[in-house]
């Protein structure tokens, strides 16, 4: 039931902070916004439950991503995925650290803070589509090589492109480490600018390249220790993730998520997007790159499982068996 | 007897023998009891009746055999998306019997279809134009006239589709339901519902419709929908916010202003990132008499008075011990899983199912609760079933089973009750469970 690996205390605290004690350390819904960013950001910050928020964000992301083989995806849990996406975002909204988030990025200096290539795990079928999108990477990142840096394209101050680190169908160690590791790929960069605010937001597990930039709370040493090490593999193959702000005028890439019509990737917005047409990736390496973890799951998403059943009955009818 | 009576099981355990056994997503008594269908991922349906009680073991009710089975649908492919559709049954739900015959509405995410269900015990000989084996005879041959005669024949079950209610539904399908005018049913998908009339295929009318002009704002999809068991103007539907909405159609021809609006504060004290998900209905069941309703979320099961909208009149806890999980349960999708929940015939008891096969009854007139489970190793012919228990604190009693020891893959999403007495059907996966209240 647990992620392989994961140690237990860890994920059960984790879970308790981010799934169901959220009362103390929940966002306030009547804070104000200005003034108390500062404030906010001490009150509601633990290490433990920003990791695991940062972590269920990521998750989140990923589930959006991931698209069926051949089946409509399942609205209602896309619509729930995705609210969920948007009360995180809220919520690092309000406490300061989206901002940090965007102002690190823009401010990058490290490759390591570069955001990753961009896996669109769900590929277009359609030749047409893909021809006419805007260079998309297709290349994995694997564990040994390192990861690909990609420009951040960047609307205004706060708005960012959705960037998703790839998962790498090659190995599902890597991507397993996904959900260890929790926040990967930090940004030694932004933490140090804000050391000064925010001593409690150590979830930054880093290179030692940058040591001069490390701001690792003291109390967090071991535990930054421990993910450090995750994260490193992690990092390799994750980037952060940042979300385009759903800006108060209408976001045309989520209307995307649920449109009628086929939406074709027109560019990283899309991320966000659930709903794809066909896509290609082969069922194998999907289910490798999603499962890492317990007996359970064996595929994070049912549906996968369903459609993997699917495929053997098609096989099996191809081959004539 | 009490309806926590034990139960035994009455020896039938249904497997789909095929070589690639097919979940069960649908089941449903009909309005007798006496017929049982199920629906399959593979497009079956598999129809059980009730055998009547042999002479022999008058003590025992009769057994569930099958009846019919046929496929009513096939896998498709929408074109313009490039997506398959599913052949996967959603729902059943049967029409009241007004001949001989059966009639049910099978639906899959795109399409319904009325089929019927005869029977046939006799068949014509000598006819006069053909002969036995249907060969046309040489008209010059005939030379004399007989009349055809019915014989006895074995007995012969055929579903043939009446009607198919196609092309209304951009969304997938969740939820049918016969009107009690038995003239009408509605069809309700994420974001529409559409009323039918049963004899009509070319066009549904549209009462419900929740999509928003810009898509972006969706934040809230239609999760179930039932017409009320007596008023043939009221249905209700249920949404991922965890929200019901009662709608009369006969204050305006859409229904988007509800009625009645059903929603239970939320605790404030158990607020987090999946209380949203949790709170999401995934069915709801008027009870036989019309008072109530019941809905199923994630971690409970709400019985509501229809009177009283601001919360619930009774709620019962089906796996409390999984709020712990939640993180877990997001990331291995089965906090999404769609349980089912259903009424006994007296409105005194209800079921769901759970995970690792295990189900859940709540007597509502003693407040008391039994986990059973819906296994081959658990349950021999005739044997009684035992109480299960999960254990939630630190030291597991024997034969208690600990919440991480539970098999999240077996889930009981569906069940059914018969209308009138204690006997229940249980799908576990592939594996159709019917169990029997003991008479004696």
């Amino acid at each position: 039931m647990f992620p392989k690996g994961t140690k237990r205390k860890f994920s059960d605290a984790g879970e308790e902070a981010v799934g169901g004690g959220g009362g103390d350390q929940g966002p306030s819904a009547a804070s104000s916004s200005s003034s108390s960013a500062a404030a906010a950001a001490a009150r509601t910050l633990t290490s433990s439950y920003s990791l695991q928020r940062q972590s269920l964000l990521d998750m989140s992301l990923i589930k959006l991503q991931l698209c069926h083989m051949l089946v409509e995806p399942n609205l209602c849990r896309s619509v729930l995925i995705a609210n969920t996406v948007r009360q995180i975002q809220e919520e690092m909204t309000q406490d300061g650290t989206w901002q940090i988030m965007t102002q690190a990025l823009a401010a990058a200096q490290c490759p390591a803070d570069r955001l990753v290539a961009t896996e669109v795990l769900c590929r277009q079928t359609d030749p047409a589509a893909q021809a006419g999108q805007s260079p998309k990477p297709f290349s994995v990142s694997g564990v040994e090589e390192g990861y690909h840096s990609e420009e951040v394209v960047m609307d205004g101050d706060v708005e960012t492109e959705v960037t998703m680190s790839s998962l790498s169908p090659a190995s599902p160690h890597a991507s397993s480490a996904s959900y260890l590791a929790g926040p990967f790929g930090m940004r030694p960069c932004w933490e140090e600018e804000d050391d000064d605010d925010e001593e409690e937001e150590g979830d930054c597990e880093e290179d030692e390249e940058e040591d001069s930039e490390e701001c690792a709370s003291e109390g967090e040493e071991a535990e930054q220790d421990h993910l450090r090490a995750d994260s490193r593999t992690g990092e390799q193959v994750f980037g952060t993730f940042e979300i385009k702000h759903p800006a108060p005028p209408p976001d045309p890439a989520l209307d995307e998520l649920f449109s009628d019509v086929d939406p074709s990737y027109y560019d990283l917005d899309t991320v966000l997007t659930g709903m794809q047409s066909a896509p290609k990736m082969g069922p194998y390496d999907l289910l490798e790159s999603l499962s890492s973890h317990g007996p359970t799951a064996l595929s994070s998403s049912s549906s996968c499982r369903s459609d993997l059943n699917e495929l053997d009955h098609i096989m099996e009818i191809i081959v004539g068996s | 007897g009490s309806t926590l009576a034990a139960l035994r099981k009455s020896g039938s355990r249904f497997q789909r023998s095929r070589r690639y056994p097919d979940i069960i997503s649908t089941v449903e008594f009909n309005y007798s009891g006496d017929l049982l269908a199920t629906g399959d991922k593979g497009g079956r349906v598999v129809i059980f009746q009730h055998e009547q009680e042999s002479k022999n073991r008058p003590h025992l009710r009769g057994e569930y055999n099958v009846y019919s089975t046929f496929q009513s649908h096939e896998p498709e492919f929408d074109y313009l998306k490039s997506l398959e559709i599913e052949e996967k049954i959603n729902k059943i739900r049967w029409l009241p019997q007004q001949n001989a015959a059966h009639f049910l509405l099978s639906t899959n995410d795109k399409t319904i279809k009325l089929w019927k269900i005869s029977e046939r015990d006799k068949r014509a000989e000598g006819y006069n134009l053909k002969d036995e084996d249907g060969r046309i005879r040489d008209p010059y041959r005939i030379t004399s006239l007989r009349v055809p005669v019915l014989m006895p024949m074995d007995l012969m079950v055929e579903a043939s589709p009446r009607r198919i209610f196609a092309n209304a539904h951009t969304y997938h399908i969740n939820s049918i339901s016969v009107n009690s005018d038995h003239e009408t049913y509605l069809s309700a998908d994420d974001l529409r519902i559409n009323l039918w009339h049963l004899e009509i295929t070319d066009r549904s009318f549209n009462i419900v419709d929740i999509k928003p002009a810009n898509m972006e704002e969706l934040t809230e999809v239609i999760t179930a929908a039932e017409c009320h068991p007596h008023q043939c103007n009221v249905f209700v539907y249920s949404s991922s916010k965890g929200t019901i909405r009662l709608c009369d159609m006969r204050a305006a021809a859409l229904c988007d202003r509800h009625s009645k609006f059903f929603e239970e504060p939320e605790d404030p004290s158990s607020r987090s990132f999946f209380s949203e998900i949790i709170s999401s209905i995934s069915d709801v069941k008027f009870s036989h008499s019309g008072r109530y309703m019941m809905t199923r979320d994630y971690l409970s099961v709400k019985v509501w008075d229809l009177n009283m909208e601001n919360r619930p009149v009774e709620t019962y806890q089906v796996h409390e011990y999984l709020r712990s999980k939640l993180c877990s349960l997001y990331e291995n999708d089965c906090i999404f899983d769609k349980f089912e929940c259903c009424w006994n015939g007296s409105d005194s008891a209800i079921m769901t199912g759970s995970y690792n096969n295990f189900f859940r009854m709540f007597d509502r007139n003693t407040r008391r609760d039994i986990t059973l489970e819906a296994s081959r190793e658990s349950s021999k012919p005739r044997a009684t079933l035992k109480p299960r228990k999960v254990s939630t604190g630190g030291k597991r009693k024997k034969d208690e089973i600990s919440v991480d020891s539970l098999d999240f893959n077996k889930k009981i999403l569906h069940t059914a009750w018969h209308p009138k007495d204690n006997v229940i059907a249980v799908a576990a996966t592939n594996n159709l469970y019917i169990f029997q209240d003991k008479i004696n």
